[in-house]
């Protein structure tokens, strides 16, 4: 007895005789790369969980009429998308496609129809997805600039002008799953393929046939002839030394211009995103510009200032956004070349 | 400078039309004696007896003087004479370039590594040369904790490197109807293949302690003014995909999502988060607009494959390719990549007469599994006309298919994951076009 409790004695006496010994590990729990990376705070989350899923977690409260969206759109979207989203300048038309059936039946019937161009409004199979895209990416020149009333309220007008909506409507958190159920194309979208999973099963097979596989070979397509010169001169596309050349472009055929300084500047700051040389875009064609300013006092200076501070809308309903970032000799290379073109 | 004794580039990149009815007529020599001709035209000297190279009588100015020092660029660029291989944009693919496609230019690559000058773009809003001092990784959602992580942390976390390909989901989509585009560039350029490195994704998932029963999906988020999402499935998540910020040897390039991107294997190059900011656990998929509204596979039926990720046993030849001319009949060396995003590639069968036989191709090595494989075969141009397609096969067994098998059941106008078999026609004179045929 006396070995046995001099034993039990022991155990607590060598447990005290290790404790300095023994290494307190810091307690942060599972990590095994202590001081590396660090617990993202409240607000840092709140700053980037923008995303909002198909049943809605993530959506913040808000709301947004119909009427108010009017007015965020005029301002802020019609320009690439179209007064009433049906513009296929910039980008491909919104609304249209869309039948009073197709907000029954959930299907948009015309996605059959290779004739009718496939709109935003003929696809769309979740309100989430617009709310998310819209307050995440748009404008395209200033994502993430919207408020989140203005999100409900462009949404709002969007869903109107696609003819889902009456013009009566007041979007909100509240009501939105409602809004869902009216789309055209709810029931259009299919996960049933085997394009997701690693291991899916292919819908398209073929057969490693090796001699005498098909009796007669059809050649289904060529290149039309209008296209041959669609991407410019191809002998300036190959090297000049190797198994295969290209064929000269036709005599007569331009050179493409060196690459100007200014032009470069220009894309860089992203000025060619709205604006072509010779074609509109966003904005007008840099040479419509130096078109309207030829021989004007003061062009320059009046041009710099709408650089800096951005424009009134003088060529559209969209007016430039402002570009304070933009240093003076920057501004002043662009807008010397513009008035030169 | 012009000089005696300059060395006149020969007329080698240009064939006009006379040259090419020369060619057509079985005048070969007319190539070496042009040669000749011009070369004696230019250099001021004796013509050269007539056999005799110039390039070689006349020593050129490299063989004579001095050339440049080291570190004459601290960043070296590829030769002069390379000018030509460029990556672009296709004319009227798209409206704004903030928007758009920029295209490999395949017909002038080797091996499988893609020079990461010459990587394929595809941007949403534009492209930025991003602070990595200022850039941070946030990952939250079903996790025991969110965690932000500088460049510094991810940097120092245990490295991986991988090769694999990324391919848009949308290439070669412009001819699911018929032939649209003249090159190799522009049917199969939105393609490209890097050595990655960076941490796995399921490092820091287990880092954040993800909820690994409620945790099926995981959405990837970019800090561009897109800030594109993805659902990624957690099986991809924890098996290859990586969160990289090198590509073949040195930081990732500012087009291509310097200096953080999700690298997703054999899984579409929409998935591939750019400038990377953030990863969210969860347990259902968030229809982002890049898998729910765009990026969606319209079937004959009307309905929409969302979701669909995945790119298929693929394959093309590089050279020779449209809008290329072979200049002479003999030996060839034809050569071209295949792939498949759901493993390794087996095989590669060519064709010369539009598919009616077939003889197997060389696999160059390394053959890895969700990366670009090159392929050789030997040709003997007889100089009649010509068809030729590559078709591969990948570890699943699956076949490469034709178009028209993926028309009967795709339609025309699925715009994504057209990987059929490509035809290049190779007419008498030499001239190599697009063409389909099965």
């Amino acid at each position: 007895m006396c070995r046995l409790i001099e034993k039990c004695c022991q155990a607590p006496l060598l447990l005290l005789y290790l404790a300095p010994f023994l290494v307190i590990v810091p307690a942060v729990a599972g990590t095994s790369f202590p001081g590396i990376g660090r617990p993202a705070t409240p607000a840092e989350i709140a700053a980037w969980d923008i995303d909002v899923r198909p049943d809605f977690k993530g959506l913040p409260p808000g709301s947004g009429s119909v009427e108010q969206g009017q007015k965020v759109w005029d301002a802020k979207c019609a320009t690439c998308h179209g007064t009433f989203g049906e513009s296929n300048e910039v980008f491909t038309p919104l609304v249209g496609g869309i039948s009073a059936e197709d907000i029954k039946t959930g299907r948009a019937a015309s996605l059959t129809k290779p004739e009718v161009a496939r709109t935003t409004i003929m696809k769309l199979a979740t309100v989430s997805t617009l709310w998310d895209y819209i307050r995440r990416a748009m404008p395209w020149n200033a994502p993430k600039s919207l408020a989140t009333d203005e999100v409900y309220a462009v949404v709002a007008y969007l869903l109107n002008l696609g003819d889902v909506l009456p013009n009566d409507f007041v979007l909100s958190d509240r009501n939105i799953a409602e809004v869902q159920a009216r789309l055209p194309n709810r029931n259009g979208m299919t996960r049933n393929h085997g394009l997701w999973d690693i291991k899916g099963k292919p819908d398209v097979t073929n057969t490693a046939c090796m001699k005498d596989c098909v009796t007669e070979v059809k050649l289904g397509s060529a290149l039309p002839e209008h296209a041959r010169d669609s991407h410019g001169d191809l002998a300036q596309q190959n090297r000049e030394v190797g198994p295969a050349r290209a064929k000269p472009e036709a005599a007569g055929a331009p050179a493409p211009p060196a690459a100007i300084q200014p032009a470069e500047l220009a894309r860089r700051k992203a000025c060619l995103s709205c604006h072509g040389v010779d074609n509109r875009i966003v904005g007008p064609a840099f040479r419509d510009v130096a078109k309207r300013y030829k021989g004007q006092d003061g062009a320059e200076a009046k041009l710099l200032e709408k650089l800096r501070r951005g424009g009134s809308g003088s060529w559209g309903a969209l007016p430039m956004p402002p570009n304070p970032d933009l240093a003076a000799a920057d501004a002043t290379t662009l807008v010397r070349w513009v008035l030169g073109l | 400078m012009p000089g005696p004794g300059r060395i006149v580039r020969a007329p080698e990149n240009f064939l006009d039309a006379t040259q090419i009815a020369d060619v057509q007529a079985g005048r070969r020599d007319f190539l070496r004696g042009a040669f000749l001709a011009a070369a004696a035209l230019g250099s001021g000297r004796a013509t050269a007896a007539q056999g005799d190279d110039p390039a070689i009588l006349n020593l050129p100015e490299h063989s004579r003087a001095l050339g440049q020092p080291v570190a004459a660029r601290g960043y070296g660029l590829p030769s002069e004479h390379e000018k030509n291989l460029q990556r672009r944009e296709s004319p009227g693919l798209t409206r704004v370039g903030g928007s758009s496609v920029s295209f490999a230019p395949l017909q002038g690559l080797f091996g499988i590594i893609t020079p990461n000058g010459l990587h394929f773009e595809r941007h949403h809003q534009g492209w930025w040369d991003i602070d990595p001092t200022q850039h941070r990784l946030m990952v939250m959602g079903l996790v025991r904790e969110a965690k932000v992580y500088t460049m510094d942390d991810l940097m120092r976390l245990p490295a991986v490197s991988r090769m694999h390909f990324i391919e848009c989901g949308a290439n070669t989509g412009m001819e699911w109807g018929n032939v649209a585009v003249p090159t190799v560039q522009y049917t199969h350029g939105m393609l490209s293949c890097c050595e990655f490195t960076g941490v796995k994704l399921s490092t820091l998932l287990d880092d954040c302690g993800f909820d690994r029963k409620k945790g099926k999906f995981v959405l990837a988020e970019g800090a561009d003014g897109s800030s594109l999402t993805r659902t990624i499935a957690m099986e991809r998540a924890l098996d290859d995909v990586m969160v990289a910020w090198a590509m073949n040897g040195e930081m990732l390039r500012p087009e291509n999502g310097y200096p953080l991107r999700l690298v997703a294997p054999g899984i579409q190059g929409v998935s591939w988060v750019k400038w990377l900011r953030r990863i969210k656990v969860g347990d259902e998929p968030w229809a982002a607009k890049d898998e729910a509204l765009h990026y969606v596979d319209l079937m004959p039926d009307g309905t929409q494959r969302q979701y669909s990720s995945i790119q298929e046993c693929k394959s093309v030849i590089t050279t020779p390719s449209g809008g290329q001319t072979l200049l002479d009949k003999g030996f060839q060396n034809v050569t071209g990549l295949a792939w498949s995003g759901r493993g390794r590639v087996k095989r590669v069968d060519v064709s010369f007469d539009g598919g009616r036989n077939w003889r197997t191709a060389r696999l160059e090595s390394p053959v890895l599994p969700k990366c670009l494989t090159r392929f050789n075969i030997d040709w003997a141009w007889e100089g009649g006309p010509a068809i030729l397609q590559a078709r591969a096969m990948d570890e699943t067994g699956y076949v490469q298919p034709k178009i028209n098998q993926l028309r009967a059941v795709r339609g025309t106008r699925s715009i994504y994951h057209n990987n059929a078999i490509q035809s290049w026609k190779v007419a008498e004179s030499g001239e190599v076009t697009n063409v389909q045929a099965y």
